[in-house]
């Protein structure tokens, strides 16, 4: 058993939805319950799957490749089929299987016009597949083929169960997501032509083995070439994350998805950029990822302003949570463009504190449009009296979203501006501790628009109003609630679906904020290798000495390879 | 770890020795005990025949009674040659230069800190179950309450900067929800949101400064490392001086100090009770623990000894000044108190920046009893005039509720500084410890703040001046409101009393150094077991004995505040009077009355001067400048984001996509001319552009 | 006989051709002058295999004849596809493809 959960253990994980999904293509569209049922329980199965990995994870050993499948795939371009997973891979993972059966209880007989639930479900585990995909394969083709597989789903669950302005939006986001990936096609393309595997132990020169190309097979790589692959990847990555100035087509997916397909873009789809950076753009070109960080660094606290006064300017509710998400993002790339391993374990803690807030979020917003049937702030309020446990959720999700402390948001942020004060050796700390002051600045507006959200969406009645007291006076000692607006009856209080649905994400809000260890552990391990610069044997700590002695320390790298 | 930082204690004439105790090692169970008590409300109250009231108040009683315990153990622990805290440390997460653990530190200041919170926050829970009584919101209230006490017990035992965050922002979030308990209202749930902005802006400071502090003391969160390194120079001083200012910010959002604290007023919109506990006796003077925690770095970061000005002294006193007269212009008693809670914090922050440290923490310590009373109090008055807190219709109330004015009086002379109540004992010791001395004759002290004196005794004027109009509109006179004011039940007396008797007492657990009048065993008790002694993370502070002159002086600074207001209120009514008397007799009248107009120049100029414009003034300058800067801030953020969102945005950084989308489709409606469709258009195309390619190849080549 | 010969009468062969192929509206004669096209090809195939004793040229000017075969058959059968639906074989009228 264990040696075939070590051999077909991820692959099982992997595909099994894609499986589930060809299956439920054909069954026909009037057994629905067949069909619900199956999709739900392939879900869950996944899900328990990837427990059994996590229980069978060696933790102690997180920052090693684990469950490794390596074989021929593609031989003529010399394409591996090669998947694993670290400490990296695996809280991402946990969070992905967790989120599909979730958003699927959550459409549970509830399904978004035109309720088509057949294609709808097909469309969610095609998803999955391509998700669970990229976290876990180790070739640049493989990941490639996963993180385009994902585009699909995404642009027909935006282009037909969609708002009014579905068709732009979902073009939109095809577009730019693709016109990232090309980039990002070259970038890998030229690693293959440029690396040498052989530096890395491998028998082939070319090679995509994101393990080798990880372990010094691009010392050698000259440093103007690393700095163009390394901008492609930053694009592909970077339209993904979004990072400011790529980030247009966010707002509008957002606005226009149904919810599910809001929170799997936030819980999940965004991490996919974030994941790349991590795992593949900065172990594998250290040395541009150190000329490239103070770039990074400035656009993702540009992004950390920009997302959070372009929320203070939003009407929407959808929208405002959308470009929070930009905010929150800037905060998670500013931690990876510290290139200290505080920094990039709290982005990927904040990675997945996200996942878990701005999709409990999403799920929301979804709840309240449609008991409200509108997401303008100015016609909402009043959650609290119509549907004080449902309101009591949203300002708890608010909390956790400015990053209180204690809930999951803040491992995520405070790290991140830690991290900020003392970042790697090689770039410089005085950019840096700029960046600390304009992110601790964000957290202030981080506050100013969760508040005005709560205030506008939860307090008061609703239209915006709120009760007329004689000013001066404050009859308020308990005495008399004849003055209180009355509960609108219609609005109903949160459903037992969406408490299923909600449950999970909200102990997990709670839990990780009480408990950051129990992803800092798995994660921290393997920030650590991906920071380490290894070639052959030898270990190279370039990142951790001054700039200059830094040029000279891969150069050596460069000289010894050539 | 421990043998490290207090190494050098041992090369003192006496080694400092290690406090042991059951509750002292077991410090943990105090917050976890009122926060199983949040979750039980939360989730239960509402079934409970109490409405979720009983949890709290049991759990805070236990507290309270753990807090004593922990007291007694903690008293006899201490040594003469000092004693060394009971640290409790649990390794929460570690990873390579990112050390994370939690723990308790139990000293002096812990011990004090403790036995306020809970105390306070246990009467506060059995005056509320009358208060609120009722209230559709009773059982959450509760439950805040509880989460409350738990996260205040967290911050006060807490051992590293970083826990102290945690505890720091719950509170901040419960004092939220608290402030817009009655969310109804569109002013209280903006109320809230500006505290907690308020308060967020200061965090920033406390972010940066945990972090430059983390960095500069090796990658640790631990206040004992911290300040330890801070003291022995391990720290650069301008690293210090750049966190401590970064801090200050934090202290001066939290505990309501110039110029950030404006949101405390309008806190008062939440109910009293909360007011009490929060916003008078505990959550404001986080600020002022923290600098008491991390005093190693605020003694080096602002070079405290042998100077004669820095930041926080400053700040502490021109909050002390600015809230003193603020409370002349209010007519909400509720926001006299509150400034008046502004202007006392300002006393306790100057303390901490001129280096009398337990005089700060002595002050805060009587400070709650009396300003817990005086908020409990006016609760108390309110509900007997019909649920109001303006004070013009108020009046007469002394008749109709005796036990609240009595005690409502003490607290307020308590506040003026009049001996012996604890007030007087407090504040004199922060004046001493100025060591601005001048023609008063002390000795000892840190520096020579004399600008800090005068602005002390000014505030001590001040004080004792308002709190007389304060009691007068409230108590005095005759009842200007509506219905019959009724004296309050029992669970909301009771308090009151206990309040008012700590009042009372309170002062003498620190008799001044060198008073003559009782055993030289009885004085300075509370500096003798609150104060660290014989340990490095504490700065070696010079403790100033007071003088008769300085005492006798604040007194008659204090009376003559008092006085000069009853008079004032007193010629009022006698110029009512004198309208109906002839034009003749009101000249001679007034002559004799005026007392030669010398009364005027007292009362009608300076007083005058000082409550009316130069108060208006303050309290223009409060609403207009700086609150005027905290409104243009918000609405230029606002204003930017529609800028960026709606210009740059939408038209910009949208528009190059768009664009680049609009380009293509016009190429292509060009193009599509070509494409008639007939095979002899493509064919003529085809054989004519190879007919100029092949010229260009015999051309060209 | 030299060669210019061949090439000039190829060439008049192929511009005849073209001139069909752009000029003529029945579908048959397009597809006849196609043939004169391929025809003149085959023409210059064969002179330039005779003269550099080259047999590659007679077999490819046999290849195209083949192909050309196939190619007469594919285009009267879509012709006559054409004229089934539309009654007539006017390729100007033949523009669904039309952008």
């Amino acid at each position: 058993m264990n040696q075939f959960l070590d051999d077909f253990g991820l692959s099982i994980m992997v595909f099994v939805p894609l499986i589930t999904g060809l299956i439920i293509m054909l069954i026909p569209r009037a057994k629905e319950e067949l069909i619900k049922q199956l999709a739900l329980g392939s879900s869950l199965a996944t899900l328990g799957w990837a427990i059994l990995l996590t229980v069978r994870f060696d933790i102690d050993n997180a920052s090693t490749l684990q469950f490794v499948v390596d074989t021929d795939w593609i031989t003529a371009i010399g394409s591996r089929y090669i998947m694993g997973i670290d400490g990296l891979a695996l809280p991402l993972i946990l969070l992905t299987t967790l989120i599909v059966p979730l958003c699927i209880i959550y459409s549970f007989n509830h399904w978004p016009e035109p309720a088509n639930p057949k294609s709808f479900l097909t469309l969610i585990l095609i998803l999955e597949t391509g998700m669970l995909g990229t976290f876990v394969a180790q070739d640049l083709i493989l990941f490639f083929v996963f993180f385009e597989v994902v585009l699909l789903p995404m642009y027909f669950m935006i282009g037909v169960w969609g708002g009014q302005n579905r068709r732009y939006a979902s073009l939109k986001f095809f577009l730019y997501t693709l016109f990232g990936s090309a980039l990002m096609l070259i970038s890998f393309l030229a690693l293959y032509f440029l690396a040498d595997g052989t530096a890395a132990g491998l028998d082939v020169v070319n090679t995509f083995d994101m393990r080798a190309l990880s372990d010094g097979a691009t010392g050698a790589i000259a440093r103007t070439s690393q700095l163009w692959i390394f901008a492609g990847m930053f694009l592909g990555f970077g339209v993904k994350v979004p990072i400011f100035p790529f980030h247009t087509w966010l707002p509008d997916a957002h606005t226009e998805a149904p919810t599910v397909g809001s929170v799997i873009l936030a819980a999940v789809l965004l991490k996919l950029g974030t994941y790349g950076f991590v795992r593949i753009a900065i172990p594998i070109l250290p040395e541009a990822a150190s000329a490239w960080a103070p770039v990074i660094g400035v656009l993702a606290v540009i992004g950390i302003i920009y997302g959070a006064l372009g929320c203070l300017a939003q009407k929407d509710l959808k929208r405002l949570i959308a470009f929070s998400s930009v905010a929150h993002m800037g905060f998670v790339m500013l931690g990876i463009a510290t290139l200290t391993n505080i920094g990039i374990t709290a982005a990927v803690f904040g990675m997945v504190a996200h996942g878990l807030i701005t999709g409990m979020l999403f799920f929301l917003a979804g709840s309240i449009k449609e008991r409200y049937h509108t997401l303008d702030m100015s016609k909402l309020g009043g959650l609290l009296t119509d549907a004080p446990r449902m309101g009591w959720v949203v300002a708890f999700c608010a909390m956790a979203s400015l990053g209180l402390p204690g809930l999951a948001g803040f491992w995520g942020e405070f790290p991140v501006i830690l991290a900020s004060y003392s970042p790697a050796a090689i770039l410089s700390e005085s950019m840096f501790r700029t960046f600390m002051v304009i992110a601790a600045v964000g957290t202030v507006l981080a506050a100013g628009y969760l508040l005005w959200m709560l205030q506008k969406a939860a307090f008061g009645t609703a239209g915006g109003g709120s009760v007329d007291l004689t000013p001066g006076a404050t009859p308020h000692n308990g005495d008399g609630d004849d003055h209180l607006p009355k509960a609108n009856t219609a609005i109903k209080d949160t459903t037992k679906r969406e408490w299923i649905a909600w449950a999970p994400l909200l102990v997990l809000i709670l839990g990780l904020g009480v408990y950051p260890r129990l992803v800092h552990e798995v994660v921290e391990p393997a920030t650590e290798k991906s920071l380490e610069i290894n070639v052959g044997n030898i270990k190279y700590d370039c990142l951790e000495l001054s700039p200059s002695s830094a040029t000279d320390c891969f150069n050596e790298i460069r000289n010894r390879n050539g | 770890m421990t043998a490290t930082i207090f190494a050098a204690a041992e090369t003192s004439t006496e080694a400092a020795h290690q406090a042991t105790g059951w509750f002292l090692d077991n410090i943990w169970i105090l917050p976890l005990m009122p926060a199983l008590s949040f979750f039980a409300i939360l989730f239960l109250g509402k079934k409970m025949r109490c409405r979720g009231s009983d949890p709290g108040l049991l759990t805070t009683g236990l507290a309270l009674a753990f807090s004593i315990a922990a007291g007694i153990q903690w008293l006899g622990s201490v040594g003469e040659g000092g004693t060394l805290p009971v640290v409790g440390e649990w390794k929460w997460y570690s990873a390579a230069g990112f050390d994370l653990s939690v723990g308790t530190l139990v000293d002096g200041l812990t011990i004090a800190m403790i036995f306020v919170v809970s105390l306070v926050s246990f009467l506060v829970h059995v005056y509320s179950t009358d208060y609120v009584k009722g209230d559709r919101r009773y059982t959450h209230y509760f439950a805040f309450l509880s989460l409350f006490t738990a996260s205040m017990l967290l911050l006060v035992i807490s051992n590293s900067t970083i826990q102290m965050i945690v505890a720091w922002e719950l509170v901040g979030v419960c004092s939220f929800s608290l402030i817009s308990h009655w969310w109804e209202d569109k002013s209280n749930s903006g109320a809230g949101l500006k505290a907690m902005l308020t308060n967020r802006v200061g965090d920033i400071g406390l972010l940066i400064g945990v972090a430059i502090l983390f960095f500069a003391a090796g990658g640790t969160f631990s206040v004992l490392e911290i300040n330890s390194l801070a003291l022995s120079g391990g720290i650069s001083h301008l690293v210090l001086l750049v966190a401590a200012c970064a801090l200050l910010a934090a202290v001066a959002s939290k505990s309501g100090q110039f110029p950030l604290y404006t949101w405390l007023p309008d806190a008062m919109a939440g109910p009293t009770p909360v007011s009490a506990l929060i916003h008078a006796a505990t959550m404001v003077v986080a600020g002022v623990f923290l600098v008491a925690r991390l005093y190693g770095v605020f003694f080096e970061g602002f070079a405290i000894a042998g100077s004669s000005i820095n930041l926080l002294a400053l700040i502490g006193a021109a909050t002390t000044i600015f809230g003193a007269t603020l409370a002349f212009a209010q007519t909400d008693i509720k926001r006299v108190l509150a400034y008046s809670t502004i202007s006392q914090l300002g006393y306790m922050v100057m303390a901490l920046g001129v280096g009398a440290w337990t005089a700060a923490i002595f002050h805060l310590f009587t400070h709650a009893f009396f300003k817990a009373c005086l908020f409990l109090g006016s609760g108390s008055v309110s509900h007997a005039a019909g649920g109001t807190f303006d004070m013009r219709k108020m009046g007469g109330l002394k008749q109709h509720m005796p036990h609240t004015y009595k005690t409502f009086l003490i607290a307020s002379l308590a506040l003026a500084g009049v001996a012996p109540l604890a007030g007087f004992w407090s504040k004199d010791e922060i004046l001493a410890g100025t060591g601005g001395w001048g023609i008063f004759g002390g000795t000892g002290g840190n520096g020579a703040y004399t600008l800090m004196i005068v602005m002390g005794l000014i505030t001590t004027a001040l004080t004792a001046a308002y709190m007389t109009r304060c009691v007068y509109m409230t108590f005095h006179g005759d009842y200007r409101g509506e219905g019959h004011p009724h004296e309050s039940g029992k669970r909301i007396v009771v308090p009151l009393w206990v309040l008012a008797g700590l009042a009372t007492v309170a002062g003498l657990v620190n008799l001044p150094k060198g008073f003559q009048l009782v055993p030289k065993s009885w004085t300075e008790r509370f500096g003798h077991f609150i104060e660290p002694h014989g340990v490095t993370y504490f700065p070696k502070i010079e403790h100033a004995t007071p003088s008769w002159t300085l005492g006798i002086f604040s007194i008659i600074v204090a009376g003559a505040g008092i006085s000069l207001t009853v008079l004032y209120i007193k010629r009022k009514q006698q110029i009512a009077e004198r309208t109906s008397q002839s034009k003749l007799a009101s000249v001679g009248y007034n002559i004799l009355v005026n007392k030669y107009y010398l009364d005027h120049l007292y009362s009608g100029i300076i007083t005058k001067t000082v409550r009316g414009p130069l108060a208006a003034g303050v309290n223009r300058f409060d609403k207009t400048v700086i609150d005027g800067v905290v409104n243009a801030a918000g609405k230029t953020s606002v204003a930017a984001g529609n800028i960026i969102y709606n210009q740059i945005d939408q038209k910009i950084v949208d528009g190059l996509v768009n664009a680049t989308a609009i380009q293509t489709e016009e190429a292509g409606e060009e193009l599509r001319k070509i494409q008639t469709g007939k095979v002899q258009h493509y064919g003529s195309i085809m054989f004519a552009s190879a007919i100029v390619f092949t010229l260009l190849i015999i051309i060209f080549i | 006989m030299t060669v210019t010969q061949f090439v000039i009468a190829s060439a008049v062969l192929f511009s005849i051709g073209v001139y069909g192929v752009l000029v003529r509206r029945s579908a048959v004669m397009v597809l006849m002058s196609v043939e004169l096209i391929l025809n003149s090809v085959n023409i210059n195939l064969v002179a330039f295999g005779a003269l550099h004793d080259n047999i590659a040229g007679e077999v490819f000017a046999l290849f195209v004849i083949t192909v050309a075969a196939a190619e007469v058959g594919v285009g009267l059968a879509l012709v006559l596809l054409i004229f089934r639906n539309r009654k007539n074989i006017n390729i100007h009228e033949v523009d669904l493809m039309k952008g």
